[in-house]
């Protein structure tokens, strides 16, 4: 048997992004002796990366702002695909999570009378993003991380150890999550540094792993977001909901080529940038699609006196929700309408002072300058769609943040599904982090709290996740470079499942997953274990193929185009589809043979929303969204 | 596209040891060094060890030391070197090697642990704190920290003294203490934690001689000598020998 280092907790959280540490802090508030466990250093989680801010209905700027109108922006966004119970919580929880951040010493930017300023963002009625700056997500990771030292410095007073209650696992990465019978017993680790191996035995697992991003080529996401989080469920045993729903923003860097793909955020244009083709022409007033015509401008003089006088004009097309605009501008470049090096331009520079431009837009300023030597306050960017954001995930209870069938097993965060439907609202999902992490901390300490007999862990399952993650060292001759087959992977999820989906591709990408899955067993690396990235990304391909595969075979299988899934071969959104989830379960026993297909989709039918809240729209608005039978429920 | 091969020698090795290894490696427009690390890691050196997140000078977990100077790796454009030059990547200094372009940087993280929290204040429900924007200015430049330890790992005070690594808390913490000590609403003075204080007694504030080489390489400019620092040690200076300002700083203090 493997020798492995073990250790007792009650609560284990896998992930330190604002998910992670919102859900350690309750759980650890709660009572529950909590590890958080992490691939990077303590405060670098994707989290930070988040630019535009928080959405919350605070009612700051606007006081015509509330959880309803909030829950319908939402609702809208994702095209009513919404597990609707979490858009409520959601849009109801979210002014009180931004609340308590103040209290635990964050500081946004505020409004003339001293509350929390708000901005305007896409698919949001009103003002409603809480932010610093564009640098929101530091705040928000930073913030929670002194919210954990804190606990940590009360630790110390009471027992003389920081950690005794709440430690910080960093550098590690989480293989597999352990289960006694159908329960969840703990998760199998390794150091990141050393390559050891340790096991953190606990009945309650929270998953806040991440998204997926890195299976695409352009892409606004870090290493970190290899679908981890995804696997592990699937693994586990706990099925994904809605998987192709992928968001490609529509303002990624375009050039140069090494920075093809970093965000350029949102705020660039709730703060008055516009988009405009080769022509000079604001095309996005071209774009707007049906269900949201009432609602945008129709002229160009129109749309400019809406950021003075929002009560008297309708919004400007820019500010669509991200499917629409990384759309319209697919359709601009394809037209040959795009700019130099295959995007459009995205310019502030004729729209602002240049002074108001660094003070709102400090980052952005800062990483033109210095990554694409442009100056935004001079000279328009070049920007493109990237992958961004993944909606689907795992699939989750609205209340409790519980996975399905696996108890003891959470999920909150990017890698929860549901909330977003088939889109996302930018700024949506840092309050998602917050309300839901919460969640998640809360029902996890209970269910611990509850276990009076702790969940067995198996050697035999400790015995396997050894064996699996030291394979890539046994490859025999003609092992294949997992550099190599990522990069194949990020093409073929680039070009075949991408922003602009068709049958075919998609059935080949299943071809091109099956035989990178063949590949990949042989995958083999140098060296030995202490600090290899090469064998981390040789284990993070298992997690890769896996997402991959319930991406495109979700994609495939529904067959209409809706928010972040559009399908040239079925270019409606379909009423008849509203009401249905794609659900991925894992084949079960896995199969040995890495050819055998490893997810079965399953149709399942959505819970009706709750009248009430149907109640909060126009009937003529349902009438465009809702399944026929729906409408007579 | 224009391409060419670079020169660069990267240190490689661990707590045991190591040496200065040299690549030839492609090149192309627009890159950063850390592109350039990427590529070594899929054609020459798959197991060469380095951190990094964002890519986009947001995470801070890219930093080394190049020709020899303190910078993230994902934002030094190679267009800053000239194609003849060798270019050398070597780790942190001031920490331990784990491993290649990795070091051990725990002791930030418990440095960060001794700075007391933010003492939230008394009577102020979540959802009523107003500050003017003005007032929280000072803070918030102090927050832009992407906690890339660069600053720790110029300042001499600890880069080749190990012995005062005990003492003192490097840039980066004393400006959170000047942080906290000039947000608005930390209520630390009420509960009887003098900030500034601390800083010199707890946190070796004393042994900074301000040369500002930390303000130097702080990649996201942060006057951490002028407006952290500074402030500070002028206000221990007055509190430790001058009773009087500092009972007159405590009245004017409190304004609203
Ligand atoms: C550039 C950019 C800008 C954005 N701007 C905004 C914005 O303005 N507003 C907004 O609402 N949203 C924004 N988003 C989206 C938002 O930032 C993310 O969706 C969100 O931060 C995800 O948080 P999380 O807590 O779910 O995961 P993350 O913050 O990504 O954290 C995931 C954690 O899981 C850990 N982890 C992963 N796998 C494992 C494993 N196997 N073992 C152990 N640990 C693991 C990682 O190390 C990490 O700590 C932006 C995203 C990007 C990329
Ligand atoms: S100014 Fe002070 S803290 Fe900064 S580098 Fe010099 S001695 Fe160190
Ligand atoms: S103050 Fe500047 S140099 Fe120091 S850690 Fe923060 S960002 Fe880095
Ligand atoms: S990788 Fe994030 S700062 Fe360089």
């Amino acid at each position: 048997m493997a020798q492995v280092d073990r250790q007792h907790w009650d609560v284990v959280v896998v992930g330190a992004g604002g998910a992670g540490l919102r859900a350690a802090i309750e759980a650890r508030e709660r009572g529950a002796r909590t590890a958080v466990i992490c691939k990077s250093l303590f405060g670098k989680a994707h989290t930070v990366m988040a630019e535009g801010g928080i959405a919350a209905s605070m009612g700051n700027v606007n006081e015509g702002d509330n959880w309803q109108v909030h829950f319908r922006d939402t609702m809208r966004g994702g095209k009513f695909l919404n597990q609707w119970r979490m858009a409520e919580l959601h849009a109801k929880e979210a002014p009180d999570r931004v609340w308590e951040l103040e209290t635990w010493g964050a500081l946004f930017d505020r409004t003339p009378d001293g509350r929390i300023s708000q901005r305007n963002f896409g698919g949001h009625e009103y003002p409603r993003l809480a932010h610093v700056g564009d640098r929101t997500g530091l705040e928000l990771i930073r913030t929670l991380q002194q919210k954990i030292v804190q606990l940590q410095q009360q630790d110390f007073k009471e027992f003389g150890d920081y950690e005794a209650r709440l430690k910080v696992f960093q550098e590690c990465t989480v293989t597999r999550v352990l289960k006694d019978g159908e329960k969840v017993s703990g998760t199998f680790c390794y150091e990141r540094e050393s390559g050891r191996f340790f096991v953190l035995e606990a009945p309650a697992v929270v998953l806040a792993t991440g998204g997926i991003g890195k299976s695409f080529k352009t892409t606004s996401n870090s290493w970190e977001y290899t679908g981890d989080g995804h696997a592990l469920a699937l693994l586990a045993g706990a099925p994904l909901l809605n998987m192709e729903f992928v968001q490609f923003h529509p303002t990624g860097m375009v050039w140069p080529p090494s920075v093809k793909g970093i965000l350029v955020t949102e705020s660039v244009r709730g703060d008055g940038g516009v988009l405009r083709n080769s022509d000079g022409k604001r095309f996005m007033f071209d774009y707007v699609p049906d269900v949201f015509k009432e609602k945008y401008a129709e002229t160009e003089a129109e749309a400019d006196r809406w950021y003075d006088d929002p009560d008297h004009n309708r919004r400007p097309p820019e500010l669509l929700p991200r499917d629409e605009v990384a759309r319209a501008i697919n359709a601009e470049v394809k037209a040959g309408r795009g700019s130099p090096h295959g995007g459009v331009f995205l310019d502030v520079s004729t729209r602002m002072p240049a002074e108001k431009i660094k003070r709102r837009l400090p980052s952005m300023y800062h990483q033109f300058k210095e990554l694409a030597d442009v100056d935004i306050t001079a000279e328009p960017m070049e920007v493109g769609p990237t992958c961004h954001y993944v909606m689907g995930g795992v699939a989750v209870d609205s209340d409790t943040a519980a996975t399905v069938g696996v108890p003891g097993l959470y999920a909150a965060g990017e890698v929860a599904g549901g909330m977003h439907g088939s889109n996302r609202l930018g700024g949506n999902s840092l309050s998602d982090l917050l309300v839901f992490g919460r969640r998640a901390g809360l029902h996890a300490a209970e269910h611990a709290a509850r276990a009076t007999v702790r969940p067995a862990v198996d050697d035999g399952q400790i015995d396997a996740a050894a064996a699996e993650a030291l394979a890539p060292f046994h490859a025999e001759d003609g092992a294949e470079n997992p550099y190599t087959l990522h990069q194949e992977l990020q093409q073929t999820m680039n070009d075949l499942v991408g922003i602009i989906r068709r049958e075919g591709e998609m059935q080949q990408a299943l071809g091109k997953l099956r035989a990178l899955r063949v590949r990949a067993a042989r995958a083999g690396v140098e060296g030995h274990r202490q600090f290899n990235p090469g064998w981390h990304l040789a284990l993070d391909l298992r997690n890769m193929l896996l997402v991959s595969e319930c991406v495109a075979k979700a994609a495939l299988e529904r067959t209409e185009s809706r928010g972040g899934h559009t399908r040239e071969d079925c270019p409606a959104m379909e009423r008849d589809w509203r009401p249905v989830n794609l659900v991925c379960h894992p084949v079960d026993p896995a199969p040995a043979d890495p050819a055998a297909d490893r997810i079965r989709l399953v149709r399942q039918r959505t819970e009706p929303i709750r009248p009430d809240l149907l109640a909060l729209f126009e009937k003529e608005e349902l009438v465009k969204y809702l399944a026929e039978e729906e409408l007579y429920e | 596209m224009t391409t060419y091969d670079a020169r660069f020698r990267i240190w490689r090795g661990d707590a045991d040891g190591g040496e200065l290894r040299d690549f030839t490696v492609e090149v192309h427009d627009g890159e950063v060094v850390l592109d350039i690390v990427h590529r070594l890691q899929a054609t020459q050196a798959a197991d060469l060890a380095v951190r990094w997140n964002c890519k986009a000078g947001k995470c801070g977990s890219c930093s080394a030391e190049i020709n020899g100077r303190p910078r993230l790796m994902c934002m030094t454009r190679m267009s800053t070197f000239s194609r003849e030059e060798t270019i050398t990547v070597t780790p942190l200094r001031a920490f331990p090697v784990v491993r290649d372009l990795v070091t051990d940087v725990s002791f930030n993280y418990a440095k960060a642990r001794e700075v007391p929290a933010f003492v939230p204040p008394q009577g102020l429900a979540p959802g009523e704190y107003r500050m003017q924007q003005v007032d929280v200015d000072r803070s918030q430049e102090f927050r832009k920290c992407i906690e890339c330890f660069l600053c720790q790992d110029t300042c001499h005070v600890v880069r080749d003294h190990e012995e005062n690594k005990a003492a003192f808390a490097g840039p980066r913490f004393l400006m959170r203490v000047a942080e906290l000590d000039m947000h608005p609403l930390d209520a630390a003075e009420a509960e009887g934690l003098d900030r500034k204080r601390t800083a010199q007694e707890d946190h070796g504030l004393g042994y900074c001689n301000i040369t500002k080489c930390c303000t130097e390489v702080c990649p996201e400019g942060i006057k951490i000598t002028d407006n952290a620092l500074i402030p500070l040690k002028e206000r221990a200076v007055d509190r430790k020998y001058d009773p009087l300002v500092w009972l007159g700083s405590k009245i004017s203090r409190r304004r609203d």
